[in-house]
């Protein structure tokens, strides 16, 4: 294993604590689209970059969306 | 249920997942190691015998593609349910509410939206030379054409976002996808199967018939994600709208 196949595992492995003590689900959305980066950045350096593509789409773009639109209507309703 | 009684399910629970996981994991094959046959075997045949340069397009849309019709079935199926749970009984409130203050924003933006969803086309048509697919560039182009939305609010979105035409397009990605692979069976040879000569390893005319199929599901995916942006936009736009009509 080299040193950044290392580093590229070690950052999901911290994304991904961070994630769940987030408190705050608008911070959990920001947090979440930057832990897909890691994960993305995993999947290029182990040679998977059509994974990463996707991955790279649905992290940044469609999941946030969602996710927003959900606690902007929940949040509406109170 | 008393935090008690929880903690006496969860650690019991958690001690047998974790003993399962670490079975698990110290069965598995050293880093870098790979023991199956099946990779091998496609690293050997895929570009010899489809002239596709991108092994993984090669596998999703011919060699495994009867896999990939039912992967995208299930989103065809989820958007169905999102469609179904949210379309309907909404006023469309003529001032949304929901305009872009920043001129720059607004122009850049609605600029940028051309060169994203070609990026997606791109990611779409090279998908058997560097990596890319229908996949990939299908929610490339869902997500290049949100950018619209962005720098140009919902009303401009909505001409777009418009399940009139959106609604037949998914259809025609799904339905055309699974039409690909009956016309096999029609032509005599088992479903999915290649019908078009190879062609030239790493240009746009290799793959054979997998193109079709990839750019079947480039349509489905595309349009199953822009509807599935619409549906959610919606929500979003039209509370904010009717919330300012009636203040």
């Amino acid at each position: 294993m080299t040193v950044l196949q290392a580093v590229a595992l070690a950052l999901p492995a911290l994304g991904a604590p961070a994630l769940v003590l987030t408190r705050d689900p608008l911070k959990m959305v920001l947090v979440s689209g930057v832990y897909g980066w890691t994960l993305l950045l995993l999947f290029v350096v182990l040679g998977a970059p059509d994974v990463a593509l996707s991955m790279l789409v649905v992290s940044s773009v469609a999941y946030p969306l969602i996710l927003l639109v959900a606690i902007a209507r929940v949040r509406g309703r109170k | 249920m008393t935090r008690r009684a929880r903690i006496a399910l969860f650690l019991p629970a958690l001690a047998g997942f974790a003993a399962l996981l670490f079975w698990g994991l110290a069965g598995i094959p050293d880093f870098g190691h790979y023991r199956g046959p099946y990779g091998h075997v496609l690293d050997r045949i895929v570009t010899p015998e489809r002239h596709v340069t991108n092994v993984v397009t090669g596998v999703v849309f011919d060699v495994r593609g009867l896999d990939t019709l039912g992967e995208e079935f299930i989103l065809f199926a989820a958007v169905a349910g999102v469609v179904l749970l949210l379309r309907g009984g909404r006023e469309h409130p003529a001032n949304t509410g929901d305009t872009v203050a920043s001129d720059t924003v607004h122009v850049v933006g609605t600029l940028m939206v051309g060169a994203a969803v070609l990026v997606g086309l791109w990611l779409v048509a090279f998908g058997f030379v560097t990596p890319g697919g229908g996949f990939q560039g299908g929610v490339a182009v869902g997500a290049g054409a949100l950018l619209l939305y962005l720098a140009s609010g919902f009303r401009a979105w909505r001409r777009f976002g418009d399940e009139r035409v959106l609604d037949p397009l998914e259809g025609l990605g799904a339905g055309g996808y699974a039409v690909v692979g009956l016309a096999a069976l029609v032509s005599g040879m088992p479903f999915l199967a290649n019908l078009f000569a190879p062609g030239t390893t790493g240009t746009l005319e290799s793959g054979g018939s997998s193109v079709l199929v990839n750019w079947a599901a480039a349509l489905e995916i595309s349009a199953a994600t822009l509807v599935l942006y619409t549906e959610f936009l919606q929500e979003y736009v039209v509370p904010l709208g009717a919330g300012r009509a009636g203040s």
